[in-house]
Protein backbone atom coordinates (compact mmCIF):
# COMPACT_ATOMS: atom_id res chain seq x y z
CA UNK A 1 0.00 0.00 0.00
CA UNK A 2 1.44 3.23 -1.03
CA UNK A 3 2.27 5.72 1.68
CA UNK A 4 0.58 8.99 0.74
CA UNK A 5 2.75 12.06 2.80
CA UNK A 6 -0.35 14.81 2.74
CA UNK A 7 1.18 16.66 6.59
CA UNK A 8 3.82 19.04 4.76
CA UNK A 9 2.53 22.00 7.00
CA UNK A 10 3.88 19.63 10.03
CA UNK A 11 7.27 18.89 8.45
CA UNK A 12 8.78 18.11 5.35
CA UNK A 13 11.36 15.67 3.91
CA UNK A 14 14.78 17.61 3.30
CA UNK A 15 15.34 18.14 -0.60
CA UNK A 16 18.14 15.51 -1.67
CA UNK A 17 20.81 18.31 -2.85
CA UNK A 18 20.15 19.65 0.54
CA UNK A 19 21.07 16.57 2.02
CA UNK A 20 24.39 16.03 -0.49
CA UNK A 21 25.18 20.13 0.23
CA UNK A 22 24.99 19.15 3.89
CA UNK A 23 27.49 16.01 4.57
CA UNK A 24 30.96 17.42 4.15
CA UNK A 25 29.95 19.51 7.26
CA UNK A 26 30.02 16.66 9.40
CA UNK A 27 33.27 14.98 9.10
CA UNK A 28 34.98 15.96 6.66
CA UNK A 29 34.84 19.96 6.94
CA UNK A 30 33.75 19.95 10.82
CA UNK A 31 35.42 22.70 12.23
CA UNK A 32 34.16 25.49 14.50
CA UNK A 33 33.33 28.59 12.76
CA UNK A 34 34.69 30.37 14.89
CA UNK A 35 38.27 28.82 14.93
CA UNK A 36 40.94 31.21 13.54
CA UNK A 37 42.63 28.31 11.39
CA UNK A 38 41.89 26.59 8.26
CA UNK A 39 39.24 24.26 9.41
CA UNK A 40 37.10 26.93 11.12
CA UNK A 41 37.55 29.10 8.23
CA UNK A 42 36.55 26.88 5.63
CA UNK A 43 33.21 26.73 7.80
CA UNK A 44 32.67 30.24 8.96
CA UNK A 45 32.68 30.46 5.07
CA UNK A 46 29.96 28.05 4.45
CA UNK A 47 28.14 29.74 6.80
CA UNK A 48 28.29 32.76 5.25
CA UNK A 49 27.75 31.72 1.99
CA UNK A 50 24.30 30.02 3.66
CA UNK A 51 23.72 33.43 5.00
CA UNK A 52 23.43 35.19 1.98
CA UNK A 53 21.37 32.29 0.10
CA UNK A 54 18.43 33.03 3.23
CA UNK A 55 18.68 36.86 3.00
CA UNK A 56 18.54 36.44 -0.93
CA UNK A 57 14.97 34.80 -0.33
CA UNK A 58 13.32 37.15 2.19
CA UNK A 59 14.95 40.57 0.45
CA UNK A 60 17.09 41.16 3.16
CA UNK A 61 20.69 41.70 3.68
CA UNK A 62 23.11 38.83 4.88
CA UNK A 63 24.11 40.75 8.02
CA UNK A 64 20.52 40.80 8.88
CA UNK A 65 19.99 37.25 9.25
CA UNK A 66 20.69 35.55 12.53
CA UNK A 67 20.53 31.88 12.14
CA UNK A 68 18.66 29.95 15.20
CA UNK A 69 17.45 26.27 16.00
CA UNK A 70 14.15 27.34 14.52
CA UNK A 71 10.61 28.61 13.94
CA UNK A 72 10.53 28.47 18.29
CA UNK A 73 13.28 29.64 19.00
CA UNK A 74 12.91 32.59 16.47
CA UNK A 75 9.26 33.35 18.04
CA UNK A 76 10.56 33.21 21.54
CA UNK A 77 14.14 35.53 20.45
CA UNK A 78 11.63 38.32 18.74
CA UNK A 79 9.05 38.53 21.18
CA UNK A 80 11.54 38.35 24.66
CA UNK A 81 14.61 40.17 22.30
CA UNK A 82 11.76 43.22 21.45
CA UNK A 83 10.14 43.95 24.32
CA UNK A 84 10.71 44.91 28.26
CA UNK A 85 8.34 43.78 31.23
CA UNK A 86 6.03 46.90 30.59
CA UNK A 87 5.76 47.07 27.05
CA UNK A 88 2.47 46.92 25.41
CA UNK A 89 2.50 43.93 23.12
CA UNK A 90 0.02 43.04 20.68
CA UNK A 91 -0.89 39.87 18.55
CA UNK A 92 -3.71 37.79 17.74
CA UNK A 93 -5.80 35.43 18.77
CA UNK A 94 -4.52 32.58 16.40
CA UNK A 95 -0.56 32.77 16.29
CA UNK A 96 1.70 29.55 16.89
CA UNK A 97 2.04 28.84 20.61
CA UNK A 98 5.71 29.54 20.03
CA UNK A 99 4.13 33.50 20.03
CA UNK A 100 1.63 33.61 22.26
CA UNK A 101 3.04 31.11 24.93
CA UNK A 102 6.51 33.93 25.25
CA UNK A 103 3.66 36.53 25.28
CA UNK A 104 2.31 35.03 28.41
CA UNK A 105 5.43 36.07 30.43
CA UNK A 106 3.90 40.23 29.96
CA UNK A 107 1.50 41.76 31.87
CA UNK A 108 -0.03 43.73 29.06
CA UNK A 109 -0.95 42.17 25.86
CA UNK A 110 -3.63 42.91 23.49
CA UNK A 111 -4.65 39.73 21.24
CA UNK A 112 -6.61 40.66 18.34
CA UNK A 113 -9.57 37.98 17.60
CA UNK A 114 -10.46 37.18 13.96
CA UNK A 115 -13.16 36.88 11.20
CA UNK A 116 -14.51 34.12 10.80
CA UNK A 117 -11.72 33.22 8.02
CA UNK A 118 -8.90 33.78 10.63
CA UNK A 119 -8.15 37.33 9.15
CA UNK A 120 -7.00 40.18 11.53
CA UNK A 121 -8.20 43.68 10.33
CA UNK A 122 -5.33 46.14 10.37
CA UNK A 123 -8.05 48.71 11.76
CA UNK A 124 -8.80 46.93 14.49
CA UNK A 125 -4.62 46.87 15.07
CA UNK A 126 -4.85 50.66 14.70
CA UNK A 127 -7.48 51.10 16.98
CA UNK A 128 -5.68 48.83 19.60
CA UNK A 129 -2.46 51.11 19.59
CA UNK A 130 -1.16 52.87 22.92
CA UNK A 131 1.58 54.90 23.26
CA UNK A 132 3.28 52.09 25.13
CA UNK A 133 3.20 49.72 22.52
CA UNK A 134 6.61 48.29 21.40
CA UNK A 135 5.80 45.31 20.09
CA UNK A 136 3.05 43.88 16.91
CA UNK A 137 3.66 39.94 16.21
CA UNK A 138 1.22 38.84 13.38
CA UNK A 139 2.06 35.50 11.54
CA UNK A 140 2.17 35.62 8.07
CA UNK A 141 0.01 32.49 7.58
CA UNK A 142 -1.62 30.54 9.86
CA UNK A 143 -0.50 26.70 10.16
CA UNK A 144 -4.22 25.71 11.01
CA UNK A 145 -6.00 27.26 8.30
CA UNK A 146 -3.72 28.41 6.15
CA UNK A 147 -5.22 32.20 5.30
CA UNK A 148 -2.53 34.22 4.37
CA UNK A 149 -2.49 37.53 6.53
CA UNK A 150 -2.49 41.28 5.58
CA UNK A 151 1.04 41.67 6.84
CA UNK A 152 1.95 44.49 4.35
CA UNK A 153 -1.18 46.55 5.30
CA UNK A 154 -0.38 46.47 9.00
CA UNK A 155 3.15 47.01 7.93
CA UNK A 156 1.65 50.65 6.32
CA UNK A 157 -0.22 50.59 9.91
CA UNK A 158 2.81 50.79 11.61
CA UNK A 159 5.03 53.07 9.53
CA UNK A 160 7.08 55.37 11.32
CA UNK A 161 5.68 54.84 14.65
CA UNK A 162 8.77 53.34 15.77
CA UNK A 163 7.12 49.59 17.13
CA UNK A 164 8.83 46.74 16.20
CA UNK A 165 7.03 44.68 13.48
CA UNK A 166 7.25 41.11 14.36
CA UNK A 167 5.66 38.34 11.64
CA UNK A 168 6.13 34.53 12.05
CA UNK A 169 6.49 33.71 8.72
CA UNK A 170 7.57 29.74 9.40
CA UNK A 171 4.77 28.61 6.80
CA UNK A 172 5.40 31.05 4.42
CA UNK A 173 9.07 31.42 3.92
CA UNK A 174 10.04 29.09 1.10
CA UNK A 175 6.65 28.68 0.12
CA UNK A 176 5.25 32.28 -0.96
CA UNK A 177 6.43 34.98 -1.79
CA UNK A 178 8.27 36.73 0.95
CA UNK A 179 9.83 40.19 0.90
CA UNK A 180 10.67 41.74 4.08
CA UNK A 181 10.86 45.29 2.34
CA UNK A 182 7.37 44.51 0.54
CA UNK A 183 5.71 43.57 3.65
CA UNK A 184 7.19 46.23 6.40
CA UNK A 185 8.55 43.95 8.97
CA UNK A 186 11.23 44.61 11.09
CA UNK A 187 11.49 40.64 12.45
CA UNK A 188 10.55 37.86 11.08
CA UNK A 189 10.85 33.83 12.02
CA UNK A 190 11.55 31.05 9.39
CA UNK A 191 11.87 27.54 10.08
CA UNK A 192 13.97 25.35 7.62
CA UNK A 193 12.41 22.22 7.90
CA UNK A 194 8.99 23.47 6.27
CA UNK A 195 10.97 23.79 2.99
CA UNK A 196 12.56 20.65 2.88
CA UNK A 197 15.93 21.95 4.72
CA UNK A 198 16.78 19.92 7.87
CA UNK A 199 14.80 19.87 11.29
CA UNK A 200 16.45 21.64 14.33
CA UNK A 201 17.50 25.40 12.09
CA UNK A 202 16.02 28.36 11.36
CA UNK A 203 16.74 32.15 11.42
CA UNK A 204 15.17 35.77 13.05
CA UNK A 205 15.30 37.73 10.26
CA UNK A 206 16.42 41.58 12.19
CA UNK A 207 16.19 44.68 10.35
CA UNK A 208 19.41 46.83 10.56
CA UNK A 209 19.01 49.46 13.36
CA UNK A 210 16.27 47.31 15.37
CA UNK A 211 16.90 47.09 19.12
CA UNK A 212 17.04 43.87 20.72
CA UNK A 213 18.41 41.75 23.49
CA UNK A 214 19.45 38.63 22.86
CA UNK A 215 18.15 35.59 23.94
CA UNK A 216 20.99 33.37 24.05
CA UNK A 217 24.20 34.06 25.52
CA UNK A 218 27.45 32.86 25.58
CA UNK A 219 30.66 32.85 23.32
CA UNK A 220 29.42 35.63 20.80
CA UNK A 221 28.34 34.05 17.44
CA UNK A 222 26.27 35.46 15.16
CA UNK A 223 28.01 39.23 16.42
CA UNK A 224 26.65 38.43 20.05
CA UNK A 225 22.96 37.98 18.93
CA UNK A 226 22.75 34.36 19.31
CA UNK A 227 25.63 32.37 21.04
CA UNK A 228 25.93 28.81 20.62
CA UNK A 229 28.54 27.44 18.28
CA UNK A 230 27.27 26.93 14.56
CA UNK A 231 25.35 24.28 13.64
CA UNK A 232 27.24 24.53 10.36
CA UNK A 233 25.53 21.21 8.15
CA UNK A 234 22.20 22.64 9.71
CA UNK A 235 22.86 25.95 7.88
CA UNK A 236 24.27 24.75 4.94
CA UNK A 237 21.21 22.65 4.64
CA UNK A 238 18.85 25.83 5.28
CA UNK A 239 21.10 27.97 2.25
CA UNK A 240 20.44 25.10 -0.09
CA UNK A 241 16.73 24.77 0.83
CA UNK A 242 16.58 28.44 0.46
CA UNK A 243 18.55 28.58 -3.13
CA UNK A 244 16.29 25.51 -4.31
CA UNK A 245 13.33 27.59 -2.95
CA UNK A 246 13.76 30.93 -4.86
CA UNK A 247 14.29 28.56 -8.26
CA UNK A 248 11.42 26.01 -7.75
CA UNK A 249 8.99 28.01 -6.24
CA UNK A 250 6.67 29.46 -9.08
CA UNK A 251 6.82 25.58 -10.61
CA UNK A 252 5.96 23.76 -7.22
CA UNK A 253 3.06 26.44 -6.32
CA UNK A 254 1.55 25.81 -9.88
CA UNK A 255 1.18 22.11 -9.06
CA UNK A 256 0.27 22.74 -5.44
CA UNK A 257 -2.70 24.77 -6.86
CA UNK A 258 -4.07 22.66 -9.24
CA UNK A 259 -3.92 19.83 -6.24
CA UNK A 260 -5.11 22.08 -3.56
CA UNK A 261 -7.77 22.95 -5.88
CA UNK A 262 -8.27 19.90 -7.01
CA UNK A 263 -9.01 18.45 -3.64
CA UNK A 264 -11.01 21.35 -2.57
CA UNK A 265 -13.59 20.25 -5.05
CA UNK A 266 -13.90 16.75 -4.89
CA UNK A 267 -13.84 17.10 -0.88
CA UNK A 268 -17.25 19.76 -1.24
CA UNK A 269 -18.68 17.18 -4.20
CA UNK A 270 -18.80 14.23 -2.51
CA UNK A 271 -18.99 14.96 1.19
CA UNK A 272 -22.36 16.63 2.39
CA UNK A 273 -22.14 19.03 5.38
CA UNK A 274 -18.18 19.94 4.92
CA UNK A 275 -16.73 23.81 5.95
CA UNK A 276 -13.60 24.58 4.43
CA UNK A 277 -11.87 26.48 7.26
CA UNK A 278 -9.96 29.86 6.57
CA UNK A 279 -10.05 32.21 3.60
CA UNK A 280 -11.18 30.86 0.69
CA UNK A 281 -8.40 32.93 -1.50
CA UNK A 282 -6.02 33.94 0.93
CA UNK A 283 -4.64 31.25 1.32
CA UNK A 284 -1.13 29.10 1.55
CA UNK A 285 -1.31 26.84 -2.19
CA UNK A 286 -0.68 23.71 0.22
CA UNK A 287 -3.74 23.90 3.03
CA UNK A 288 -7.20 22.16 2.86
CA UNK A 289 -8.35 22.39 6.32
CA UNK A 290 -11.56 21.14 6.46
CA UNK A 291 -14.26 20.72 8.98
CA UNK A 292 -16.38 17.45 9.07
CA UNK A 293 -19.62 18.04 10.53
CA UNK A 294 -20.77 14.88 13.38
CA UNK A 295 -17.63 13.52 13.36
CA UNK A 296 -14.30 13.96 15.30
CA UNK A 297 -10.84 14.35 13.99
CA UNK A 298 -8.85 11.70 15.59
CA UNK A 299 -10.70 9.17 14.52
CA UNK A 300 -10.84 10.58 10.58
CA UNK A 301 -7.31 10.49 10.43
CA UNK A 302 -6.96 7.18 12.46
CA UNK A 303 -9.24 5.47 9.50
CA UNK A 304 -6.67 7.47 7.22
CA UNK A 305 -3.41 6.67 8.78
CA UNK A 306 -4.66 2.99 8.08
CA UNK A 307 -4.43 3.48 4.54
CA UNK A 308 -1.57 4.82 4.36
CA UNK A 309 -2.56 8.20 4.56
CA UNK A 310 -0.78 11.36 6.42
CA UNK A 311 -2.64 14.03 7.37
CA UNK A 312 -2.98 16.45 11.02
CA UNK A 313 -6.37 17.45 12.93
CA UNK A 314 -7.18 20.28 15.03
CA UNK A 315 -9.02 18.12 16.97
CA UNK A 316 -7.63 18.12 21.05
CA UNK A 317 -7.95 14.17 21.56
CA UNK A 318 -5.19 13.86 19.30
CA UNK A 319 -2.93 16.78 21.08
CA UNK A 320 -2.74 15.37 24.94
CA UNK A 321 -4.98 18.37 26.17
CA UNK A 322 -8.37 18.28 25.70
CA UNK A 323 -9.28 21.47 24.63
CA UNK A 324 -10.15 21.89 21.40
CA UNK A 325 -7.43 24.35 19.06
CA UNK A 326 -7.55 27.90 19.85
CA UNK A 327 -7.01 28.34 15.90
CA UNK A 328 -10.67 26.77 15.57
CA UNK A 329 -12.12 28.61 18.47
CA UNK A 330 -11.10 31.98 17.25
CA UNK A 331 -13.09 31.94 13.81
CA UNK A 332 -15.97 31.10 15.70
CA UNK A 333 -16.27 27.15 15.90
CA UNK A 334 -18.22 25.50 18.07
CA UNK A 335 -16.68 23.03 20.45
CA UNK A 336 -17.85 19.99 18.19
CA UNK A 337 -17.52 21.55 15.25
CA UNK A 338 -13.71 22.32 16.52
CA UNK A 339 -13.33 18.76 17.15
CA UNK A 340 -14.20 18.08 13.76
CA UNK A 341 -10.99 19.11 11.42
CA UNK A 342 -8.77 17.16 9.12
CA UNK A 343 -6.27 19.43 7.76
CA UNK A 344 -4.04 18.05 4.45
CA UNK A 345 -0.67 19.82 3.24
CA UNK A 346 0.29 19.19 0.01
CA UNK A 347 3.91 19.67 -1.04
CA UNK A 348 6.54 18.97 -3.75
CA UNK A 349 6.44 15.36 -3.34
CA UNK A 350 2.47 14.93 -3.56
CA UNK A 351 1.00 13.23 -6.93
CA UNK A 352 -2.07 13.76 -9.11
CA UNK A 353 -3.35 9.84 -7.96
CA UNK A 354 -2.65 10.95 -4.27
CA UNK A 355 -4.98 13.18 -4.91
CA UNK A 356 -7.54 10.87 -6.36
CA UNK A 357 -6.59 8.13 -3.68
CA UNK A 358 -7.89 10.67 -1.05
CA UNK A 359 -11.22 11.11 -3.03
CA UNK A 360 -11.73 7.66 -3.23
CA UNK A 361 -11.10 6.83 0.16
CA UNK A 362 -11.78 9.98 2.37
CA UNK A 363 -15.61 9.87 1.85
CA UNK A 364 -16.29 6.76 2.76
CA UNK A 365 -14.34 7.06 6.43
CA UNK A 366 -16.74 9.87 6.42
CA UNK A 367 -19.75 7.55 5.93
CA UNK A 368 -18.63 5.35 8.33
CA UNK A 369 -18.11 7.54 11.28
CA UNK A 370 -21.16 9.33 10.67
CA UNK A 371 -23.27 5.76 10.74
CA UNK A 372 -21.86 5.38 13.95
CA UNK A 373 -22.68 9.05 15.25
CA UNK A 374 -25.28 10.26 17.53
CA UNK A 375 -25.17 13.63 15.89
CA UNK A 376 -25.44 12.44 12.61
CA UNK A 377 -29.16 12.80 12.00
CA UNK A 378 -30.05 9.76 9.55
CA UNK A 379 -27.54 8.79 7.61
CA UNK A 380 -25.12 10.56 6.20
CA UNK B 1 2.28 0.06 12.66
CA UNK B 2 3.27 1.28 16.49
CA UNK B 3 1.07 4.03 17.40
CA UNK B 4 -0.03 5.29 20.61
CA UNK B 5 -2.92 2.19 20.87
CA UNK B 6 -2.68 -1.69 21.35
CA UNK B 7 -4.21 -3.33 18.52
CA UNK B 8 -7.16 -4.49 20.69
CA UNK B 9 -7.98 -0.61 20.92
CA UNK B 10 -7.28 -0.83 17.00
CA UNK B 11 -9.27 -3.53 16.45
CA UNK B 12 -12.39 -2.18 18.26
CA UNK B 13 -11.78 1.42 16.94
CA UNK B 14 -11.88 -0.17 13.41
CA UNK B 15 -14.07 -2.85 13.71
CA UNK B 16 -16.73 -1.61 16.33
CA UNK B 17 -19.03 -3.75 17.91
CA UNK B 18 -22.84 -3.22 18.47
CA UNK B 19 -22.82 0.02 16.65
CA UNK B 20 -26.15 1.31 15.86
CA UNK B 21 -29.75 2.25 16.55
CA UNK B 22 -32.14 0.27 18.66
CA UNK B 23 -35.87 0.40 17.97
CA UNK B 24 -37.67 1.29 21.48
CA UNK B 25 -34.85 0.87 23.99
CA UNK B 26 -35.92 0.15 27.42
CA UNK B 27 -33.03 2.43 28.48
CA UNK B 28 -31.06 5.32 26.64
CA UNK B 29 -27.57 6.72 28.16
CA UNK B 30 -26.35 10.07 26.91
CA UNK B 31 -22.68 11.22 28.02
CA UNK B 32 -20.09 13.49 27.54
CA UNK B 33 -19.86 16.82 26.69
CA UNK B 34 -18.76 18.91 23.05
CA UNK B 35 -16.37 20.77 24.54
CA UNK B 36 -14.14 17.48 25.40
CA UNK B 37 -15.43 16.34 22.08
CA UNK B 38 -16.83 12.95 23.49
CA UNK B 39 -20.03 12.04 23.36
CA UNK B 40 -21.60 8.79 23.75
CA UNK B 41 -25.08 7.01 23.33
CA UNK B 42 -25.69 3.95 24.73
CA UNK B 43 -28.96 2.01 24.55
CA UNK B 44 -30.35 -0.94 25.92
CA UNK B 45 -33.03 -3.84 26.23
CA UNK B 46 -33.67 -5.23 29.53
CA UNK B 47 -35.79 -8.18 29.59
CA UNK B 48 -36.20 -9.99 33.30
CA UNK B 49 -33.20 -8.07 34.19
CA UNK B 50 -31.06 -9.19 31.98
CA UNK B 51 -29.33 -6.84 28.78
CA UNK B 52 -30.46 -8.89 25.99
CA UNK B 53 -29.25 -6.01 23.55
CA UNK B 54 -27.04 -3.23 23.66
CA UNK B 55 -26.09 -0.66 20.59
CA UNK B 56 -24.43 2.43 21.05
CA UNK B 57 -23.11 5.61 18.62
CA UNK B 58 -20.15 7.42 19.81
CA UNK B 59 -18.90 11.09 18.48
CA UNK B 60 -15.04 10.59 19.30
CA UNK B 61 -11.69 9.75 18.80
CA UNK B 62 -10.16 6.48 18.73
CA UNK B 63 -10.49 5.31 22.13
CA UNK B 64 -13.36 6.47 22.78
CA UNK B 65 -14.84 4.58 19.58
CA UNK B 66 -13.22 1.60 21.09
CA UNK B 67 -14.18 2.28 25.00
CA UNK B 68 -17.93 2.14 24.20
CA UNK B 69 -17.89 -1.08 21.41
CA UNK B 70 -15.72 -2.79 24.56
CA UNK B 71 -18.26 -1.41 27.26
CA UNK B 72 -21.20 -2.57 25.10
CA UNK B 73 -19.83 -6.31 24.47
CA UNK B 74 -18.90 -6.41 28.55
CA UNK B 75 -22.36 -5.79 29.94
CA UNK B 76 -24.34 -7.62 26.77
CA UNK B 77 -26.07 -10.77 28.28
CA UNK B 78 -25.55 -9.54 31.93
CA UNK B 79 -27.88 -8.73 34.67
CA UNK B 80 -28.60 -5.37 35.68
CA UNK B 81 -26.46 -5.92 38.61
CA UNK B 82 -23.40 -7.29 37.11
CA UNK B 83 -23.00 -4.31 34.64
CA UNK B 84 -23.28 -1.65 37.14
CA UNK B 85 -20.29 -3.17 39.06
CA UNK B 86 -18.33 -2.33 35.38
CA UNK B 87 -15.79 -0.23 35.83
CA UNK B 88 -13.48 2.28 33.37
CA UNK B 89 -10.46 0.31 34.78
CA UNK B 90 -11.90 -2.65 33.61
CA UNK B 91 -13.09 -1.72 30.16
CA UNK B 92 -9.22 -0.13 30.22
CA UNK B 93 -7.92 -3.55 30.69
CA UNK B 94 -9.69 -5.48 28.41
CA UNK B 95 -8.73 -3.45 26.10
CA UNK B 96 -4.82 -3.72 26.58
CA UNK B 97 -4.81 -0.35 27.94
CA UNK B 98 -5.06 3.33 27.43
CA UNK B 99 -2.67 5.88 26.61
CA UNK B 100 -2.74 8.14 29.72
CA UNK B 101 -4.22 10.93 28.28
CA UNK B 102 -6.99 8.77 26.93
CA UNK B 103 -8.25 7.19 30.45
CA UNK B 104 -11.02 9.78 30.55
CA UNK B 105 -12.57 7.80 27.74
CA UNK B 106 -12.81 4.54 29.66
CA UNK B 107 -14.86 6.73 32.33
CA UNK B 108 -17.22 8.12 29.92
CA UNK B 109 -18.07 4.31 28.54
CA UNK B 110 -18.69 3.61 32.38
CA UNK B 111 -20.41 6.37 32.68
CA UNK B 112 -22.51 5.87 28.96
CA UNK B 113 -23.62 2.16 30.64
CA UNK B 114 -24.61 3.51 34.02
CA UNK B 115 -26.73 6.24 32.67
CA UNK B 116 -28.53 3.71 30.35
CA UNK B 117 -29.43 1.49 33.32
CA UNK B 118 -30.31 5.05 35.48
CA UNK B 119 -32.90 6.18 32.75
CA UNK B 120 -33.99 2.20 32.14
CA UNK B 121 -34.83 2.26 36.05
CA UNK B 122 -36.63 5.65 35.92
CA UNK B 123 -38.55 4.49 33.40
CA UNK B 124 -39.52 1.27 34.95
CA UNK B 125 -39.56 2.08 38.63
CA UNK B 126 -39.75 5.40 38.72
CA UNK B 127 -36.41 5.97 40.73
CA UNK B 128 -32.93 5.93 38.98
CA UNK B 129 -29.98 4.94 39.92
CA UNK B 130 -29.22 5.75 43.72
CA UNK B 131 -26.64 8.16 43.84
CA UNK B 132 -25.58 8.48 39.64
CA UNK B 133 -23.84 11.59 38.63
CA UNK B 134 -21.74 11.29 35.45
CA UNK B 135 -18.56 12.49 35.85
CA UNK B 136 -17.97 13.34 32.22
CA UNK B 137 -20.42 16.09 32.75
CA UNK B 138 -18.65 18.78 35.35
CA UNK B 139 -14.92 17.82 34.93
CA UNK B 140 -13.25 19.86 32.44
CA UNK B 141 -9.68 18.29 33.72
CA UNK B 142 -10.86 14.63 33.77
CA UNK B 143 -7.84 13.82 35.73
CA UNK B 144 -7.83 10.30 37.37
Amino acid sequence: MKRIYLDYAATTPAHPEVLAAMQPYFSQRFGNASSMHSFGQEAKAAVERAREQVAALIGARPEEIVFTSGGTESNNFAVHGAVKADSHIITSAIEHHAVLEPCKLYKNVTILPVDKHGLVDPDELRKALTDKTVLVSIMHANNEIGTIEPIEEIGKVLKGKGIVFHTDAVQTVGGIEVDVNKLGVDLLSLSGHKFYGPKGIGALYIRKGTKMKSFLLGGGQERHRRASTENVPGIVGLGVAAELAIKEMEMRNEKLLKLRNKLIEGIKKNIPDVILNGHPEKRLPKNVDVTVKYVEGESMLLNLDMQGIAVSTGSACSSGSLEPSHVMIAIGHSPETAHGSIRFTLGRLTATNDIDRVLDVFPKIVKKLRAMSPLAKGGD
Amino acid sequence: MAGPYSEKVMDHFMHPRNVGEMKDPDGVGKVGNPVCGDIMEMYIKVKDNIITDVKFKTFGCGAAIATSSMATEMIKGKSIDDALKLTNKAVAESLEGLPPVKMHCSVLAEDAVKSAIDDYLKKTTGKGLPGFKPRSDDEHEHGH
